[in-house]
């Protein structure tokens, strides 16, 4: 069974929350909007306090090349836009709106039908998916639009990304189970956008289900293949699963786009198939919440702005003895301040664990066992980067390609003397990233 | 009062991986090489091999206690490991007062002048019996006759290794079978090959350790004298015996592989083996000691940071 | 009697022959180096801390050689005193440079600011700021890890462990500079050391709206504008909701420092008689 070939780890699975319908959350009373979901600079509002909106209203614009539009996710009325605690602990603007019922815009078409024509060109369907403000919902929230602009017409293989490597999520395995055709046609969809004749899906093989289920839907589409992969992570990496599916490998520094490959999530498809079948702009996503002692672990769709806590409340309240909430997977999630945190377009899901899965034990001294760089997935050596960093000898990180990590975290993971080397690499790759910018 | 939540950057998990569970998956894959001593050697092999354990943990609790006023380490199970691998490159008829000096090098010069576990430049074990074997070298090299759970300690018969025969050219060199299972003399815990390549199984299994560094010495050493012995078969004795024979097997498996002191990636733990395979064989070939794995791997663990340094991985995805 | 005079014919010529070599080899790869340098490099304070840009002190005696003015060339370190000297060995003029010293612009100590997030990362507030605002509801504040404290090579600035926040020793800071640099909140700032070292500042660097600073910390600018109101020298400027003292106009008439409401204005080294008089 295919899967890339440098480091990897294999984290206990934890999915507890999969294997259910996806259940749909009712609507909050108020939602807040935050204006910067999305890698790049925050767009620009276009609603002031007391506008009226629908669910689907643009209510700011993209403001510059690497920034997203911001759709409505309720009806109602805009409260105030204003600051909101992001999950770092920082203000953000956001856009508050109370809810008032629940009202379409007229364009969008509600209804659960299978739409599968798509007569748009390529440039219409990239326009659309930009105008719908979808972002990669993997984690990353890195504008589709602008990935498939760098990509098309250059590339060969569009790859989506079903992994879902992260240990306890498994919202892209319901998605899978439950919108397999729709998935199909946003997979067509974003080959016509790229126009490229080969679509690979990488689907995990701890998720048979699903790899069969999309295998006999897609066997009309000679073009798409479904292709398993050995559980490993970290395979859901866009350089890791493009090294999987197709040997290739993307040299540091390098795009995907410059071997040929996109990579979409297989959440962003889903997205895709609605704003370019049914008009329907990214306002709500799917949410895996979970967590070993929450009561009802389980997906389920979410408008965006929906504060976490509301979540939670749904799947059962906070379990006694939850410490730490995490948005995203317990690998590359990040642990949020306060649960009135809002749900963002970037959020794949929440993680509640208690004090004793959460605490990190306390680091001691590296004995050069070599394992961090046994498991790195882009051969990099963490124990020495993490020198380099604290004793600030930047030139040297450089040297050492500290830029290429991806910040998997699978050296933390692994140290048996728990130390924090991603901290460290994190922190210094943002500074010799900065430094590389300060030269140009 | 609420209580507060925590944050922390990611992962927000671990593998629950520690260095005790490094360290005592070493020590087990030390016992099937301890129970051979213990059949071959008997109660020379126990006593020899508790005194150094003793001594070596003893020593690390007394020097953090009392002399660098720090926490002491020694539940981490490294001194103990320090302890059975110098145990295991001594004659199991040393006396015991020989025993505690070589564990009082080993670990306060070898591992806690440099800082204790994780800093030290050379691994200790070596550190106390290279300084043993400079300084007691008739006490050092004569080593006892095999048998079968023997009860004899200081009073035991005494001859030559392997090594020294095909060095010196006398003396009748044992059979394979002996040479596989051990039945030979040389230090305690040096002597069986199939003793020892299990726990390097073991170790590869575990994960604990990777097999670049014993693989890459074994076959530099194989190979090395293998042309020699190819050229002169008159004077050079076979490559398997070399294999087989001495502290080869113990030294690339359990003292090369010590982390501490041998590089971190998989170019450098390879330039290291090869090192030491070069130097073992010159030592054993034309040196005046009839063994050389001692000096050799000091010498490539003072080499190892030049190498962690200037040996990093080509950058992902660009190919020569 | 052949044997010795060999032998002494022999040690004598190698001795010899590395005479000659050595000789040459001094001459060929001589480096010339400007007397002038070491002159300078015994004046300066030999910290070596880097604070005037230079690597080390005989990096900045190099550079004061080489250039033919003075001007943007100081060692915080020796202050005008040991520039003054500087200028006296190259015979330039120096201007005077006004004595700094740093200041915390933060008093949110753990009373004043309460802990809503316990912070369980690597403890330097480099890593922490990365990813986080800190543990308490101000994300302008100090996170209290200490980067500015290692990085101080007088020993200078020192973590109180129960506010958990940076002090300065006054005797000892030499205005280098170097915690500046490593605050990720820049929170220090140099500011004049003033007649009889006194001082007066806004501790804190808040920029949240009033309501939200007001609930973050109870020590911090609410932007209330008091302050700005009673100075009489326009010496206090309010940007971004936050004051901001101007050390050139300020004329430490302490008015706006019993002004403000929530305590954020400090003073140092002012007699407390004074002030008691005041308050009955």
């Amino acid at each position: 069974m295919k899967t890339f070939k440098i480091g990897g780890i294999h984290p206990p699975e934890n999915k507890i929350s999969g294997n259910k319908e996806i259940k749909k959350l009712p609507l909050p009373e108020q939602v807040v909007i935050p204006l910067s979901q999305s890698l790049g600079s925050p767009s620009t509002p276009l609603v002031k306090k007391g506008d009226m909106v629908k669910v689907g209203t643009l209510i700011a614009e993209s403001s510059g090349f690497i920034s997203a539009y911001v759709h409505s996710s309720v009806s109602g009325k805009v409260a105030k836009i204003d600051k909101i605690i992001d999950s770092g602990g920082y203000g953000k603007d956001a856009v508050f709106i109370d809810v008032i019922g629940d009202e379409w815009e007229e364009n969008i078409d509600l209804s659960e039908t299978l739409v599968e024509e798509c007569n748009l060109t390529s440039d219409e369907i990239i326009s659309k998916i930009e105008k719908s403000g979808i972002v990669g919902l993997g984690g990353a929230a890195f504008p589709t639009n602008v990935k498939l602009m760098s990509g098309k017409d250059k590339v060969d293989t569009l790859i989506i990304n079903g992994t879902e490597c992260e240990p306890y999520l498994t919202d892209d395995h319901s998605l899978m189970l439950e919108k397999g055709a729709e998935l199909l046609v946003g997979i067509r969809i974003l080959m016509k956008a790229l126009n490229v004749q080969n679509a690979l899906v990488g689907i995990e093989n701890n998720k048979k289900d699903a790899i069969k289920h999309l295998e006999v839907l897609s066997r009309k589409y000679p073009s798409i293949k479904i292709i398993p992969l050995k559980v490993k992570y970290p395979q859901g990496g866009e350089k890791q699963l493009i090294d999987a599916l197709t040997n290739r490998q993307v040299p540091g520094g390098k795009l995907p786009a410059d071997v040929g490959v996109v990579v979409q999530n297989i959440g962003t498809v889903f997205a895709v198939y609605e704003a370019v079948q049914k008009n329907k702009p990214l306002v709500t996503r799917i949410v895996t919440v979970t967590g070993k002692r929450l009561k009802d672990p389980m997906d389920v769709w979410v408008r965006i702005g929906t504060p976490v806590k509301q979540l939670i409340e749904f799947a059962g309240g906070v379990p006694d003895g939850t410490r730490k909430i995490i948005a995203g997977g317990p690998m590359m999630g990040k642990a949020i301040v306060n649960t009135d945190v809002p749900i963002t377009k970037g959020m794949s899901g929440i993680l509640l664990m208690s004090e004793t899965e959460s605490m990190r034990k306390t680091s001691r001294v590296c004995i050069r066992c070599g394992q961090c760089a046994n498991v790195c997935p882009l051969k990099l050596i963490p124990s020495s980067l993490m020198t380099f960093v604290d004793f600030e000898e930047w030139s040297k990180a450089e040297k050492f390609n500290i830029t290429d990590c991806l910040e998997c975290g699978s050296c933390s993971y692994t140290c048996p003397s728990n130390r924090p080397l991603l901290d460290y690499i994190r922190a210094g790759k943002g500074k010799v990233n900065q430094i590389i910018r300060n030269r140009k | 009062m609420e209580t507060k939540l925590i944050i922390s950057p990611s992962p927000h998990i671990h593998s629950g991986d520690s260095i005790e569970k490094k360290m005592y998956g070493v020590l087990i894959a030390l016992i099937p090489a301890f129970i051979v001593s213990l059949v071959f050697f008997g109660l020379g092999a126990l006593v020899v091999t508790l005194v150094s354990v003793f001594s070596c943990v003893l020593f690390e609790y007394l020097i953090q206690r009392f002399l660098l006023k720090e926490k002491t380490s020694i539940s981490d199970g490294s001194a103990v490991i320090t302890g059975v691998l110098l145990a295991f490159n001594l004659p199991s008829n040393l006396p015991i007062w020989i025993i505690i000096i070589g564990a009082l090098v080993a670990i306060g010069i070898g591992k806690l002048t440099f800082g204790g576990l994780g800093r030290n430049i050379f691994n200790p074990a070596l550190v106390g019996r290279v300084f043993l074997l400079i300084s007691f070298p008739a006490q050092m090299t004569v080593w006892p006759e095999p048998g079968f759970f023997p009860m004899t300690y200081l009073d035991a018969t005494t001859g030559a290794t392997t090594l020294n025969m095909i060095g010196n050219h006398f003396g009748t060199i044992p059979d394979y079978t002996s040479l596989l299972l051990g039945k030979m003399r040389g230090s305690l815990g040096e002597v069986s090959a199939v003793a020892l390549l299990l726990g390097f199984i073991f170790m590869l299994l575990r994960k604990i350790i990777q097999w670049y560094i014993p693989v890459f010495i074994l076959l530099t050493v194989f190979l090395f004298t293998g042309i020699m012995n190819w050229i002169n078969p008159a004077e050079y004795a076979s490559p398997v015996i070399h294999l087989l024979s001495g502290g080869l097997l113990l030294g690339a498996v359990f003292m090369a592989t010590d982390y501490v002191t041998s590089p971190v990636t998989k170019g450098g733990m390879i330039i290291y083996a090869v090192g030491i395979g070069i130097i073992t064989s010159v030592i054993r070939l034309w040196g005046a000691y009839p063994e050389g794995v001692s000096f050799a791997i000091l010498i490539m663990n003072a080499v190892t940071p030049l190498l962690n340094n200037y040996v990093k991985p080509e950058r992902y995805g660009i190919r020569k | 009697m052949n044997t010795i005079l060999l032998s002494v014919i022999i040690l004598g010529g190698i001795g010899f022959l590395g005479v000659l070599i050595l000789y040459f080899a001094s001459k060929k790869f001589e480096v010339y180096e400007d007397s002038r340098i070491i002159q300078i490099q015994n004046i300066l304070p030999a910290a070596n801390c880097g604070a005037c840009g230079f690597p080390g002190c005989s990096g900045f005696a190099a550079a004061t050689v080489k250039s033919s003015s003075l001007d943007g060339l100081h060692c915080p370190v020796g202050g005008n005193a040991v520039m003054t000297r500087i200028a006296e060995t190259l015979g330039q003029n120096v201007s005077q440079v006004m004595q700094q010293i740093a200041v915390v612009r933060c008093n949110g100590s753990c009373e004043n600011r309460r802990r809503i997030n316990k912070y369980d990362g690597e403890k330097t507030c480099f890593i922490a700021s990365g990813l986080y605002g800190g543990e308490t509801p101000c994300s302008f504040g100090c996170l209290g890890y200490g980067d500015c404290t290692k990085v101080c090579s007088f020993d200078a600035i020192r973590m109180n462990d129960e506010t958990r926040l940076p002090e300065i020793d006054e005797e000892k800071c030499t205005a280098c500079g170097k915690c500046i640099k490593a605050c990720p909140k820049l929170l220090i700032e140099l500011r004049k050391q003033g007649p009889k070292s006194r001082r007066i500042y806004v501790s804190c660097v808040n920029k949240d709206k009033p309501a939200v600073a007001m609930k973050a910390c109870k020590v911090s600018c609410i932007s209330c504008k008091k302050c700005e109101k009673v100075c009489s020298f326009e010496a206090i400027i309010i940007e971004n909701n936050l004051a901001y003292i101007d050390d050139n106009k300020c004329r430490l008439c302490r008015k706006c420092v019993s002004e403000c409401p929530n305590y954020a204005i400090k003073e140092l080294n002012f007699p407390i008689k004074k002030e008691k008089v005041e308050n009955i």
